[in-house]
């Protein structure tokens, strides 16, 4: 498990952040001077509608304690609808992910646009924090009894 | 069954069809196969009774492209796959000349060897019109079992004995259910998500990869698959990559969420006896709950919940709240 020198543990989070707000959104965070933890690591994807399902599969795979997918607010897509597609999408493969037992916490779907830096960086330090609580995501890693 | 074999060379002779697409003895009494029969002489091999299980709908995808109309034998369950793949423009309609066959549910041989029943050498009883026990020849002696604990566990939530299309019906059928479809989803999601998680873990684990879960299945017919590695000749080959490995079932699962009609065929072909039903009913079941009740194949025209949304979708934070309460 990956610790800091004061043996707290350091969760690996994936953020798959839409092009126009919410990678935006980091950025307004960043240039306000608003922290966010460091355990985040952003991906940005051209739409929400863009992330396959998979990706959060395999990002849990390769080790994510945690993934997050950030979206422009439902009615504000640059595409028109890749959100609405998205979040039943989305809806679905959290129930899936839920259906067969890994913690719900570990994954988050949130709104956020190029305005809202603020809730950008509320949001990374809420959703850390509870990755936190949950501690290491093994049960993905081990759905086989492969390793 | 000699009914249906005489309208089927009836068929071939007057040249209403080229082949038909049936079941032929196979070498066991209890594992009939897929066939096309192309001769009125070769149906005399043709078999269709309790054991033939096999949807024969996706097979349709190939025989639709041949010269001329098949005929296929298609079961009430059968016909939602059909329209499933008409939907998707997978099967051409006008090539297709659909008996609509009966069904009073198909028979698991898995059943009688678990009662002790084995060294089968002849069954009977198992024809449509049949009693309701079915008699078992073994080299033990004569055993008996009833039909209806002899089902297949897809049977027993049957989605009724209605053909959603046919040319022509063949047979009388009976709606087997017994249970409510999805009892089996709701008492995993009553677990804890420790207790779920280990029974996948103890299910997932007995998979080999055989791929035969998707060869089967009506709704796994893309040109292409995620799961073919074009870099060797071997395209039906396991792909050795831990990723695939481990996520083969969700991802299938997913691939054909708002597509599955829940036939079935996934988890009678597993050789491990993995309830692979039990994740596209899981699909099947939140569709239902979120988007609005929906049963893929029933209607050609309507559109699947996954391509489709509305202003008023929930957020996918309604999975937590279900989950925790």
């Amino acid at each position: 498990m990956p610790m800091t020198e004061n043996g707290e543990f350091r969760p690996l989070i994936v953020a798959f952040c839409c092009n126009w707000c919410s990678y935006a959104g980091a950025d307004l965070a960043g240039s306000s001077r608003l922290s966010y933890p460091a355990d985040v690591k952003i991906i940005r994807v051209p739409c929400s509608g863009r992330v396959n399902p998979m990706f959060i599969l395999r990002a849990f795979e390769r080790g994510a304690d945690g993934v997050i997918i950030c979206g422009c607010h439902p009615g504000d897509c640059h595409y028109t609808s890749g959100n609405y597609f998205a979040r039943r999408r989305m809806t679905l493969l959290f129930s899936m992910l839920d259906y067969i037992g890994v913690e719900n916490g570990r994954t988050r779907v949130e709104w956020v646009s190029a305005a809202e830096g603020a809730k950008f960086s509320a949001t990374m330090n809420e959703f850390v924090e509870k990755i936190k609580s949950l501690g290491e995501n093994v049960r993905l890693g081990d759905l086989r009894c492969k390793d | 069954m000699q009914g249906l074999i005489d309208r089927l060379s009836a068929l071939l002779s007057d040249g209403t069809v080229a082949r038909v697409l049936g079941w032929k003895k196979g070498d066991m009494p209890y594992n009939p196969e897929p066939h096309m029969f192309e001769t009125a002489e070769s149906l005399k091999d043709f078999v269709y009774d309790g054991f033939c299980g096999a949807n024969l709908s996706k097979m349709m995808i190939e025989a639709s492209k041949l010269e001329g109309k098949t005929a296929v034998c298609l079961k009430p369950c059968d016909s939602y796959s059909f329209n499933q793949l008409i939907r998707e423009h997978r099967v051409d309609r006008e090539n297709a000349y659909i008996i609509g066959v009966g069904c009073r549910g198909k028979l698991d041989i898995d059943k009688a060897r678990a009662n002790g029943i084995k060294g089968i050498e002849e069954v009977s009883g198992t024809e449509l019109d049949g009693p309701d026990s079915v008699s078992f020849k073994t080299i033990y002696g004569d055993k008996e079992m009833s039909y209806s604990d002899l089902l297949l566990g897809r049977c027993h939530v049957c989605k009724g004995k209605e053909h959603m299309i046919y040319d022509e019906l063949w047979g009388e059928s009976k709606d087997t259910a017994d249970s409510e479809r999805f009892d089996e989803v709701k008492a995993l999601e009553a677990m804890s998500p420790a207790e779920r998680f280990e029974f996948f873990k103890k299910e997932l684990s007995k998979c080999i990869r055989c791929n035969a879960c998707r060869n089967v299945c009506p709704a796994c017919s893309c040109r292409k698959c995620a799961f073919d590695n074009n870099n060797f000749d071997s395209q039906q080959k396991a792909n050795v990559d831990s990723f695939e490995e481990k996520m083969f079932h969700i991802i299938r699962a997913f691939h054909v969420a708002g597509r599955c009609t829940d036939c079935g065929e996934c988890s009678r072909v597993c050789p491990e006896g993995i309830p692979l039903h039990l994740f596209n009913r899981k699909f099947i079941k939140d569709i239902d709950e979120l988007y609005g009740e929906f049963q893929a194949g029933k209607d050609p025209e309507a559109q699947s919940p996954l391509t489709d949304y509305t202003f008023e979708d929930c957020e996918p934070g309604i999975v937590a709240e279900r989950s925790n309460g």
